[in-house]
């Protein structure tokens, strides 16, 4: 696009190329999918592993699981839910707690194939521009969802919601949703790098602070490895989040709730510098504008 | 808010002065996208009601309060009359609905639509089908109606499942002339539109509309004289 910004010597910097470099993102993929495809054996098999979908779904016809998000908001609207929806969202928040908040995003997330589509399209176009937002846009939009929510008794943000609309749209028909799945896509791709996951998102936003909390987390476990070739920084989606591990004194654990748990740290370090380790329930946290729990 | 009163003078850190700057441009953008989807909510909610819902749904407003557009509805119809309505669609984005023309309610006795909603959106408790209020069928076509044109079709009356009750045919004298007029009564009236689906004629004479479109009510209009 933009000719006179040339692209920094790309050549010369150090990452892992090969198919040891796509390990988790082809494990992420078929998560996506799969999960979807299980979804789908419901409308076009007749299966009845799992109806419904991620607002709220019942499994083998007994157990549910509800979107917490979702759930939060309609608590808000000021409609008391049925326990099977409680428990149901109880029980994702547990899951989520033990995972990683955001796993979420990229792991099951529909809308994380189309901008990360955007975002390897943009990358071979050498689409350079970039708007950046605010980082905490997403906690705003967040907010304000559920505020709206509250003043309106309208679930405010499924009446836009790309997520659900996507996911529900491939399993129950699209219609004009696809339209905005398009936006999401050209915004990524023109606009903003990593624009809808990265700044956007009220979704994200709502299990990164989850995520705050949760066990399973990137380590650098070998930091003393590290010969600082940036590949990691230039794959991560919050490459804000791997500072602090590797060279933060507390630990070495990526600790904010941002980092999505993608792998693609661990994918294109030339050194094996990243692990995926459950992180000890108590410990000094890094981060302490993050999680300003206990006194100092 | 404190810091707000002060004058910006050098006491203020400049470490302060961002945190200040910051958490004022954050309100601004709450307070603008806040502002945005309570007016997306707030139509929504206030739009009149087009679509038909599955039974035991609460009422519009509290209905969206309570659908998280899951779908669990829609697969547990055993006739599968029910979709979740798409950007396009007659109703808010999936939220389920059924289009009586296509394909009515069967009335399944055990209701397992309702059953299967999660949240309560459909109540779960309803055990008597009959007392479904999806909508309320209203004879719209009096210049179509075969029978009004002096036949006795009566295709509506006959396929009611609430038979008798519903729908019934009652004498009218209409232009002089003797005419046998299918005549609903909203209490019965479940909305299922199964007379709206049979209905012979090409574009159906007789339509089932959610409640508050499809029925007046007595009293004082609110809108007219205020003396």
């Amino acid at each position: 696009m933009n000719e006179s910004v040339k692209p920094i010597a790309k050549a010369q910097k150090k990452e892992r190329t090969g198919w040891h470099s796509w390990r988790w993102l082809l494990a992420r993929r078929t998560a996506q999918i799969g999960l979807l495809f299980i979804f789908l054996t419901g409308p076009w098999l007749g299966w009845r592993i799992v109806q419904g979908n991620f607002a709220s779904s019942e499994w083998f016809a007994t157990v549910n699981l509800s979107d917490p998000y979702i759930m939060l908001q309609s608590l808000l609207a000021g409609h008391m839910l049925s326990t099977s929806a409680l428990t149901g969202a109880g029980l994702i928040i547990l899951f989520y707690l033990l995972v990683g908040g955001r796993s979420y995003c990229s792991w099951l997330c529909p809308v994380n194939i189309v901008t990360d589509a955007a975002l390897w399209l943009r990358d071979r176009l050498g689409i350079k521009r970039d708007r950046a937002f605010n980082k905490q846009t997403r906690l705003v939009i967040l907010i304000a969802s559920l505020l709206a929510s509250v003043t309106t008794s309208v679930i405010a943000w499924e009446i836009i919601n790309p997520v659900t609309l996507l996911q529900r749209g491939l399993i129950f028909g699209m219609g004009m949703g696809w339209t905005v799945i398009l936006g999401i896509f050209l915004f990524d791709l023109l606009i903003t790098r990593h624009g809808w996951c990265g700044y956007l998102c009220p979704v994200g936003a709502f299990y990164g602070i989850i995520g705050r909390f949760s066990r399973l987390r990137i380590k650098a476990v070998h930091r003393d490895a590290c010969e600082q070739c940036g590949a990691c920084l230039r794959k991560c989606p919050e490459p804000h989040v791997i500072g602090p591990a590797l060279r933060g004194n507390d630990n070495s654990f990526v600790v904010s709730g941002d980092c999505i748990n993608c792998g693609a740290c661990i994918d294109h370090c030339p050194n094996d510098v990243f692990e995926l380790h459950f992180r000890p329930l108590a410990w000094p946290t890094a981060d302490h504008s993050m999680t300003e729990k206990t006194p100092r | 808010m404190a810091e707000n009163k002060q004058p910006p003078t050098m006491q203020i850190s400049e470490k302060r002065r961002e945190l200040l700057k910051t958490s004022v441009r954050a309100a601004g953008a709450l307070g603008i996208t806040w502002l945005a989807l309570d007016t997306a909510a707030e139509s929504a909610a206030g739009a009149e009601p087009q679509a038909l819902r599955p039974p035991g749904a609460l009422d519009e407003s509290s209905f969206l309060s309570a659908c998280v557009r899951c779908g669990l509805c829609v697969r547990a119809c055993p006739y599968d009359i029910l979709s979740l309505a798409t950007l396009d669609g007659p109703a808010e984005l999936g939220t389920p609905y059924f289009v009586a023309r296509e394909d009515p309610c069967r009335m399944c006795k055990n209701i397992p639509c309702a059953k299967a909603c999660p949240t309560g959106a459909l109540d779960s408790g309803m055990t008597e089908i009959k007392e479904a209020d999806m909508g309320v069928a209203v004879l719209v076509g009096h210049e179509t109606c075969l029978n009004y044109k002096g036949l006795n079709c009566s295709i509506c009356f006959r396929v009611c499942p609430v038979r008798g009750e519903a729908i019934t045919l009652q004498p009218h004298t209409i232009d002089g002339k003797q005419r046998i007029i299918p005549t609903v009564h909203s209490d019965a009236c479940t909305g299922c539109g199964t007379c709206e689906k049979h209905c012979v004629i090409k574009e159906a004479a007789i339509r089932v509309l959610p409640r508050p479109l499809g029925l007046g009510e007595a009293g004082r209009n609110p809108s007219g004289r205020t003396g």
